[in-house]
């Protein structure tokens, strides 16, 4: 709870003046008045989002250099390396040239909606901050909803995506926001069933709990899940194997064409500061949050250790794979990754029922329960790879006849 | 197939990842050029220009400006003309090397630099003559040239190649026993003249 952090407390009972037994805190006298109680709730408060807010926005802006520094190093190239020392001021460099772009509005533009779209894109992005466990103790909040708090509000994103290509009046950004309706929607279907299995092992909907109940990583117990969530993952955050939203080669840059400036920045910044905030979530629910194998580092490192190494994946898988038709993503998510999702959910099902008593798992229980998962998921796969071939012509025109 | 090929593609990304960059970064390393290089800033001896033009007539574009004006001196040697201007637009050049191949008295040669970015237009127009007395012509490039390969001659060593020694051998017109005059003073004194009338 927020008064049980640390940084909280230290500041709350700085300024606080009054009874220990209300605030829990050891002096009677702090800096501020005692008519101004109310204050230190507050400011504490606020201290704290405005430090996590930007810890998380500079993080963003280090991940597009990471990002790029990366893919460079992936294509065999050195990537940008003049600001500064390695190129690490690169961000600071991109943010004072979009700082200083003109700030133009289109003509056909539905103005307050145009404006407010990048706000809205980059709010779900922050908020969802809010519930993420970043180390034992230092979360601002432990929501008994977290997970479904994390997934719909994310899910936000695309009404700011459609509100972006719509309100722009450009046909490009128009047809990159029908498809980022069309391909979120249907990749949030098998995301959130895939961590329904999760959901069932734990038998809460809190982080913290989901953390607490990883005596082994959830990677291993629920490896159908951790693909299914990977992959929607990038789906849902239009990176690379499934951009059909902002596809370059053929709608220039999809639903923010239109955007210059700023207000571009900020629909960048979302996206990259959304890979982080999807990285932090795979890390709470599939690579056991903050425990590490070591005590003697502190567990917000462990924590911000596995974000940066999925972030680190997601640039590989960017780094990598060519981008789909917008059909092949659409048949991918219903014919392939939505079956596999409700196989998932059935088999841990029935692995509750046979294991768990009164909902818990001893480690040789969730041992059992990854090796049935592994060669279920294994079968699984191949079985629908092989049905997603004859169905949807993945191969079949290019099939090579001897 | 089962998704094996995306793992096959991600270890190949993954080992260009732990290889070194194959770049070369460019102002601070660069990368080895061949002797052979057509570059900007031509190379140009006055003393084996006879003024044929024959660069101006087979050059593509046009670019190269030659002005002549009959010799008084030194006609029974076959000095029948005298340069006052020998300029070539490089903004327009696409550096075929025409004008090299075609030079018959091996005057003209590539150069071998390529950083000559201008802010004008009017900078971009080489004047070889006043080059040439700049002593800006040090490093010819050997292409289309066989004798300087076969001095071993390397453009970018920096060291500069006399016009006599420029030539082919089997070429006897301008032999090194060629009277030495006074270039400078001889010029000089004819744009003199030209400018005051
Ligand atoms: S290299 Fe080609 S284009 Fe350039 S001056 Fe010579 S003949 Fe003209
Ligand atoms: S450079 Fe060669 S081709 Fe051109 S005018 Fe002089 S001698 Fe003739």
């Amino acid at each position: 709870m927020l008064s049980e952090n640390l940084w909280f407390h230290n500041i709350y009972c700085f300024l606080y003046t009054g009874d220990t037994a209300i605030s829990g805190c050891s002096n009677a006298t702090g800096l501020l008045p005692e008519s101004l109680n109310w204050m230190p709730y507050y400011i504490a408060g606020f201290s704290m989002v405005l430090v996590l807010i930007n810890i998380f926005m500079a993080f963003g802006a280090l991940y597009t250099y990471a990002e790029r520094r990366l893919i460079g190093r992936f294509q065999s190239r050195v990537g940008p390396n003049r600001a500064g020392p390695f190129g690490i001021l690169q961000p600071v460099a991109d943010g004072i040239k979009l700082l200083t772009k003109e700030s133009m509005i289109p003509d056909q533009a539905d103005k307050p909606v145009y404006n407010l779209a990048p706000i809205i894109m980059l709010i779900p992005v922050i908020l969802v901050v809010a519930v993420l466990p970043v180390g034992e103790g230092t979360f601002m909040t432990d929501l008994n909803i977290a997970l479904l708090f994390a997934i719909s509000i994310t899910a936000l994103t695309t009404i700011a995506i459609f509100m972006a290509g719509f309100s722009t009046g450009n046909r490009f950004a128009m047809l990159g926001a029908m498809r980022a309706v069309a391909q979120l929607i249907s990749y949030e279907v098998p995301v959130v069933l895939s961590t329904v299995g999760i959901i069932l092992l734990t038998g809460s909907l809190s982080l913290v709990d989901v953390v607490e109940a990883q005596a082994i990583p959830f990677i291993l117990v629920q490896p159908l899940a951790f693909l299914i969530f990977i992959i929607g993952g990038s789906a849902e955050m239009n990176r690379t194997p499934f951009d059909t939203v902002e596809a370059e080669s053929e709608l220039i840059a999809g639903y923010h064409i239109e955007y210059g400036g700023m207000k571009f920045a900020m629909f960048q910044l979302a996206e990259y500061a959304s890979v982080l905030i999807n990285s932090a979530v795979i890390t709470t629910l599939f690579l056991s949050g903050w425990e590490g194998p070591f005590s003697f580092i502190p567990s917000p490192i462990w924590f911000l250790l596995k974000m940066f190494f999925m972030a680190f994946c997601f640039i590989w898988i960017r780094a990598t794979l060519p981008r789909l038709r917008m059909d092949q993503v659409m048949s991918f998510a219903w014919k392939f990754l939505l079956p596999l999702s409700l196989i998932n959910i059935f088999v841990t099902a029935i692995e509750v029922l046979i294991f768990g008593v009164n909902g818990t798992f001893t480690q040789g229980d969730l041992w059992i329960i990854s090796g049935i998962n592994i060669i279920v998921s294994i079968i699984g796969i191949v079985i629908f790879s092989k049905i997603l071939e004859i169905d949807s012509g993945f191969n079949t025109q290019f099939k090579v006849t001897v | 197939m089962y998704g094996l090929g995306i793992v096959k593609g991600l270890l190949v990304t993954l080992k260009n990842f732990v290889r070194k960059p194959a770049t070369i970064n460019y102002p601070e390393q660069r990368a080895p050029q061949h002797s052979r290089f057509r570059g900007e800033e031509f190379a140009w001896y006055e003393e084996r220009c006879t003024g044929c033009a024959s660069c101006a007539k087979f050059c593509p574009l046009g670019i190269i400006h030659i002005e002549t004006s009959p010799s008084e001196a030194n006609i029974p040697e076959g000095d029948s003309y005298k340069l006052e201007a020998f300029d070539i637009d490089i903004a327009r050049c696409m550096f075929c090397g025409f004008c090299v191949e075609v030079c018959p008295y091996d005057a003209l040669f590539m150069g071998s630099g390529f950083e000559e970015a201008q802010y004008s237009r009017q900078d971009l127009v080489l004047d070889k003559i006043k080059d040439q007395r700049e002593g800006k012509n040090k490093s010819p490039s050997t292409w289309f040239r066989p004798q300087l390969e076969a001095q071993k001659y390397i453009p970018l060593s920096g060291t500069e190649m006399k016009w006599d020694d420029a030539g082919r051998e089997e070429w006897t017109y301008h032999p090194t026993k060629r009277p030495k005059r006074d270039l400078l003073s001889w010029r000089n004194k004819n744009f003199k003249n030209k400018g005051e009338n």
